[in-house]
């Protein structure tokens, strides 16, 4: 099956993030594809390159990017959502690429399912 | 068409108040880029959602936009299905008469059924 993702929650403040990037690893160990994760609201939060957590704590930001690089899975940014948080290409983590809210509307075009994580 | 050849039926759920949190008026982004893209566009609202929609909305206290008027102008772009719980209006004191657009007033269980027959479901 294809998945589309949306994550809405910014990083370490709410879980959503973290039990996205959890289904998406189940789902790639399990076959299926992943065709994008956007992300939007303070969820564009979980995509900037400036983020040090704590050293015996998860970096949810570097697992994203590393997502990205193992199962080419696309990470997209809202523009908008982002740069009203100071988001930019600048400070941008790899893997991740900044576009507009047509990106999420495609994946659900596209997508046999968009699952939806946040509040 | 969308640019991809498919509609699908979207459909967003729209639980939060319009102030308070960004939910809101960032879902109305989404709902009007699918709308651009030619989908078939429906709009749920429930819980404190209900009150995105109600009339004489007075935001300059607290300096932020009243994004209100853009309920209105979905008509021009196709976006004709709003649905509301009656459940939710009721427990918030509300009637059909208290909200800015045309609406179709349905109890839970109807929007279920409704929910049921979409392809995808964005819940803000």
């Amino acid at each position: 099956m294809k998945f589309g993702i949306l994550v809405n929650e910014g990083p370490y403040q709410h879980q959503a993030s973290d039990s996205a990037y959890l289904f998406c690893k189940a789902a790639l160990a399990k076959g299926h594809a992943v065709h994008r994760v956007f992300f939007y609201h303070d969820g564009v939060n979980n995509s900037t390159r400036l983020t040090e957590p704590p050293q015996d704590d998860r970096n949810i930001v570097a697992r994203w990017s590393k997502l990205a690089a193992d199962h080419g899975v696309d990470l997209v940014v809202c523009v908008a959502a982002a740069l009203r948080r100071g988001i930019r290409d600048e400070n941008l983590a790899p893997g991740f690429r900044i576009s507009g809210l047509g990106q999420l509307v495609e994946t659900g075009i596209q997508s046999d399912r968009l699952v939806v994580f946040g509040d | 068409m969308s640019e991809a050849g498919v509609a699908k039926k979207f459909m967003f759920v729209n639980r939060t108040a319009p102030y308070g949190s960004v939910y809101a008026l960032e879902s109305l982004e989404v709902v009007l880029i699918s709308a651009a893209f030619d989908q078939d566009v429906a709009l749920v609202f429930i819980e404190d959602g209900v009150y995105q929609l109600k009339k004489g909305q007075q935001t300059k206290g607290i300096e932020t936009k009243n994004f209100s008027p853009t309920y209105r102008a979905l008509e021009g772009y196709d976006v004709e299905k709003l649905y509301v719980e009656s459940e939710s209006l009721a427990a918030r004191g509300l009637s059909e008469a208290d909200l800015i657009v045309d609406v179709q007033v349905l109890p839970s269980t109807e929007l279920g059924r409704l929910m049921d027959e979409q392809d995808v479901v964005l819940s803000f």
